[in-house]
Parts: C-alpha cells; sequence; structure tokens
C-alpha cells in the first residue's frame, strides 16, 4: 500500500496541519528558549540582555518553584488515590447488572462535572465555599459544626481544591475505568463468579489485568492536567491566600504577567515543558504498544 | 433458602439504587446551585444562611445581557470555537488520513509530538505568544485565538479520525485504485463520508476545550476580542461580588457545553485519553 503513495501527494496532505502546528507550536517555543536565556522584564525592555542559564540556575534554587511543585503534586498525590477509588467503586457498581435505566442517568450525570468550564468551577466554588453567605457552611451546619473559612484558610484553601479537582475528575477516572472493565471477557467473568462469590478475589485476578491500560493511562494524564491545572484554581483562590494554593502553572503566570519577568516565567516553563516531554514518552511507551 | 436470596437480591438492589442516587446527587448538585443562585436577586444571593426556596427571576440574565454586555463575550466565544474547530478539521483530516493510509519515515515521531501537543501546559505557549503577539499588534483579536487554539485542536482532531480512517476497509482504497482514482479523490469520495461520524466527535471536541479556555483569552484579549469565561472572571474583581451575575454568566457559559458533551458522551473517553483507552 504505502510503496506506491509518493512524496508529494504525503506532503500535499500531511503538510498543511504540520506547518501549522510548527508556526504556532514550535515558533514560540524557540522564541521561548531564547526568552529564558535572556533578562527579560516587561516594564524594562530596554535592559534586555543575554544572560545564558542564569534564569535556569535562578529557577533551580528558587524555593519559591520547588514548593509550587511541591504543592502541585500534593495536590495529585492526594486527590488521585481518592478518584482512583472513588472512581473504581463507581466503575463497579456501574458494571453490575439490574436498574439499567437509572445506570444510563448516571453515566450521563457523570458527564456534567467533566464538561463544565474549568473557569467556572472554580467561580461556583467562591459560591458554595463563601463564609457566610455559601451552602456547604449550611449543610455543615445542619450536621452540628461551626462555620468553616474555607477560602481564607491556607489549609482549608488547598482542601477547597482538592474537593473541586475530585468533583470534576473522579467522572473521568469511573469512564475510563468502566471501559476497561467491559474488556474484560464475559465467560472469565462468569466463570469466575461461579468459583467464587468474593468480589474482592474476582477484582484481583480477573479485572485488574484488564484495568492495567486504563489505569495507566489515568496515571499519566491526571499527573499532566495536575500540572496544566489554571483555570479553576485561579477563578477560585488565584493562588492564594498567601501562597498556599500557587500551584506551577499559577506560579508561572504570576511571574510572567504580573511580576513580568518573562525571562525567568520562560525558564520555568521550559523547566516544565521537560517533564511533560518524558511523561508523553511514558505515556506511548506503555498505552500504544503498535506504534512504537 | 430462596426467599432469603429473593431477600438479599432485592436487598442489593436497594443499595445499589441509593448509592447510584448518592452518586447522581453529588455531580448534579453544584449544578443545580449555579442555576438557583443565578435566579437570585443580589440581596437574595447574600443571604445568609442560604436560602434555598424563593421567588426566581430573570432580572442577573437580562442585566448581564444588556447592561454588562456578556452576549458580545458569548458571540466572541461563538466565532473563536466555531472558527477555530473549523480550521482544525479542514487541517486535521487529510492529515489523519495520511497517518492512517501512508507509510513514510518520522511517522512514530509525529504522533509523539502530537501526544505531547495533548500534555503541555498553556502557560508554556501563552508566554511567548504573548510577546510574539504584542510586537505585531494582533493582541485582543479573534485571530490569535484561532491560531492557538489549534494547537491543541489540531491534535485531538487528527488522534480521532486516524483511528477512524484505520477502519475504513482497505480493498475499498484498492479498488479505487484500481480505476484510477487519485489518493485525494479517494479520501473525499470514499474514506472521508465513511468517517463523517469521527469528524463530528472530534468537531464538538475542539468546540468544548475552545469554548471552555481561560488562560489564553486571559493573557490575549482585552475588551474586543474578550471570550465570556474572561469576562465571568472579570466579575470577580471588586468587594462585593454580584454572585447572581457571576452565576447567571456562568450558566450561560456551561449550558451549551453540556448539551454537547451529552451528545458526544458515548466519545468522551476516547477523546480525552487521545484514542489509547477505547
Amino acid at each position: 500500500m504505502s510503496a506506491t503513495t509518493r512524496r508529494p501527494t504525503i506532503i500535499a496532505f500531511l503538510g498543511p496541519s504540520v506547518l501549522t502546528l510548527i508556526i504556532i507550536g514550535i515558533g514560540p517555543l524557540l522564541y521561548a528558549v531564547w526568552t529564558s536565556l535572556h533578562y527579560f522584564n516587561l516594564t524594562k525592555l530596554k535592559q534586555v540582555e543575554f544572560i545564558g542559564v542564569e534564569n535556569y540556575a535562578t529557577v533551580l534554587s528558587d524555593s519559591a518553584f520547588w514548593d509550587a511543585m511541591g504543592r502541585t503534586f500534593l495536590l495529585l498525590g492526594i486527590s488521585l488515590p481518592i478518584q482512583i477509588a472513588l472512581g473504581l467503586c463507581i466503575a463497579l457498581l456501574l458494571h453490575q447488572p439490574g436498574l439499567t435505566f437509572l445506570k444510563t442517568i448516571t453515566r450521563l450525570s457523570l458527564v456534567l462535572p467533566m464538561a463544565t468550564t474549568y473557569a467556572v468551577v472554580g467561580l461556583l466554588g467562591q459560591v458554595m465555599f463563601n463564609l457566610n453567605y455559601g451552602v456547604v457552611n449550611q449543610l455543615f451546619g445542619f450536621l452540628g459544626f461551626d462555620p468553616i473559612n474555607w477560602l481564607g484558610d491556607t489549609t482549608n484553601a488547598f482542601i477547597t481544591i482538592i474537593f473541586w479537582d475530585i468533583w470534576q475528575w473522579t467522572p473521568f477516572v469511573t469512564l475510563v475505568l468502566l471501559a476497561g472493565l467491559t474488556t474484560v471477557p464475559s465467560e472469565i467473568e462468569e466463570a469466575a463468579k461461579l468459583e467464587t462469590k468474593r468480589w474482592t478475589t474476582i477484582l484481583r485476578y480477573i479485572q485488574l489485568p484488564y484495568l492495567l491500560p486504563a489505569l495507566t493511562a489515568v496515571l499519566i494524564l491526571r499527573t499532566a492536567d495536575t500540572l496544566k491545572l489554571f483555570d479553576m484554581v485561579f477563578t477560585l483562590t488565584r493562588g492564594g491566600p498567601g501562597a498556599s494554593t500557587e500551584l506551577i502553572s499559577l506560579l508561572i503566570q504570576r511571574v510572567g504577567f504580573r511580576a513580568f519577568d518573562q525571562g525567568l516565567a520562560s525558564a520555568q516553563a521550559i523547566i516544565l515543558l521537560l517533564v511533560t516531554i518524558v511523561l508523553s514518552q511514558l505515556y506511548i511507551r506503555l498505552l500504544y504498544k503498535e506504534v512504537r | 433458602m430462596s426467599t432469603a436470596n429473593q431477600a438479599g437480591a432485592s436487598h442489593r438492589i436497594g443499595v445499589q439504587l441509593l448509592l447510584l442516587l448518592l452518586i447522581i446527587l453529588f455531580c448534579v448538585f453544584p449544578f443545580y446551585w449555579m442555576v438557583t443562585t443565578s435566579l437570585k436577586t443580589q440581596v437574595l444571593a447574600l443571604e445568609s444562611p442560604p436560602v434555598w426556596v424563593f421567588e426566581p427571576t430573570f432580572a442577573n440574565y437580562t442585566e448581564v445581557l444588556g447592561k454588562d454586555g456578556v452576549g458580545k463575550t458569548l458571540i466572541n466565544s461563538l466565532i473563536v470555537a466555531v472558527s477555530t474547530t473549523v480550521l482544525a478539521v479542514l487541517l486535521g483530516c487529510p492529515a489523519a488520513y495520511a497517518l492512517a493510509r501512508f507509510e513514510f519515515r518520522g511517522k512514530k515521531d509525529l504522533w509523539f509530538w502530537f501526544i505531547t501537543n495533548r500534555m503541555v501546559s498553556p502557560i508554556v505557549l501563552a508566554l511567548p505568544f504573548f510577546l510574539i503577539v504584542r510586537q505585531i499588534g494582533l493582541l485582543d483579536t479573534h485571530l490569535v485565538l484561532i491560531l492557538i487554539y489549534l494547537t491543541f485542536n489540531l491534535p485531538i482532531v487528527i488522534w480521532i479520525c486516524t483511528d477512524q480512517f484505520r477502519a475504513v476497509p482497505f480493498d475499498l482504497n484498492e479498488a479505487a485504485m484500481l480505476e484510477g482514482a487519485s489518493q485525494w479523490r479517494i479520501f473525499r469520495s470514499i474514506c472521508l463520508p465513511l468517517a463523517m461520524p469521527s469528524v463530528a466527535v472530534s468537531a464538538i471536541f475542539s468546540f468544548i476545550f475552545s469554548w471552555n479556555e481561560l488562560m489564553y483569552a486571559l493573557v490575549l484579549t482585552r475588551n474586543e476580542a474578550k471570550t465570556a469565561p474572561a469576562m465571568a472572571v472579570s466579575f470577580m474583581e471588586g468587594y462585593n461580588l454580584p454572585y447572581g451575575k457571576i452565576m447567571a454568566t456562568s450558566t450561560l457559559i456551561v449550558i451549551p457545553v453540556v448539551v454537547f458533551a451529552l451528545i458526544a458522551s458515548k466519545h468522551l473517553v476516547r477523546g480525552l485519553t487521545m484514542g489509547a483507552v477505547k
């Protein structure tokens, strides 16, 4: 099939999109590399000068950068296990026979959090978790708790971020795992159910092997998405109070656009990009066996 | 024995029912709260503790759409999302066809590049894009957003459509080639019509991602090309936050996305994992 395809044909089909991506993707990236090697402050554009890898040295020894990275991975480390645990339970529940109609409704309502504009999730968070007018404190009040200052306290603000991350992305984990569950051949599952009544045994020995690709995808994509996470946190807390919810994307945005130090921000962004490239490599190696 | 079993079974169904309702409630409640808050007056929205039963009003909607100019930002969002989607489909479909049907050097690297685009944080491109666009005087235009949204839409379209083109039987290609049809002709008249469902799904994804996007819009627009999410954020400045208006704007933003997402709900997983999980 392929030997007969002429080079010009391939270029005609592929050229336009590759060229577009080079111009809008690679071009700016190279410019970011250039910026990262310079002292480049938006308020002092006359003083742009080449300073080599000094920005990188600053970033790597900058505690603000590592703190932001640490917070990003702390968020991931707390919310991802919860998302996987909840997601697995919900997926197993939906995988059970019976109540078909209600399960269809459940599946559709799982789509809602995922589709919600990320910025809106943050705004909604402000409304619902408000100290005085928030419905969350009202519900806690019914249970006999005092009102909690969710967004004004460093720890609580971080918990609020975790809550919304779980709300928005547990459905994604659920649906990916559910897709994984449906790849288990039903004969094997039926046979196993005749052998044992314990669902943990079935999960461990029958379903888990089939779930591994789905779990890998969840792990890598959630890592990448947490490193990307900006909109929801920005609209909910703007990284505050203090820097308590300043994740890596928010830090770079602040340094680049509110402290105007484009050089330093670019160096941070390039380091983030390198982490991302490693993740992508992993994703492909582990999940697209037919390509490699 | 059998009655005990039946009791057990109906008990289990009862537990299932309860859990399912809980999950639905958890997913839907924030939505319910967003919509009801958008129907409250400012005084009512600032009631402490919050009220659940009240006389709904559409005042927030008429106000944000009229005086505050949210209507214009919604139109901006629409222009940007539709244009970038059309461009992504026009550029992406031939590329997807090439990836599915042709063999060439560097194909793996191309795949890797597309995957990386799915993972890269938008802030990485927002910094240089801002500087370049500012230099050439294109800040605050639709064009800039349309172009930069291609960086995530094009890979998605190519990814989803490649999968679909692979599924089109190769016999059709060979038969057409024997008839002397060109590759372009085969693509246009045979494969593309058969791949239409996937093209539609990828278009929906592209639309949703563009419509939801905030960071680029925040950095690259000011007034003229401001999108609806950026507008919603600008309500957050000041001391006395207009909760009703913010939630009305939010509702207006979210409703079209939810409709599209429900239409494409069967393909959501495939789209979000770039086909790694079907």
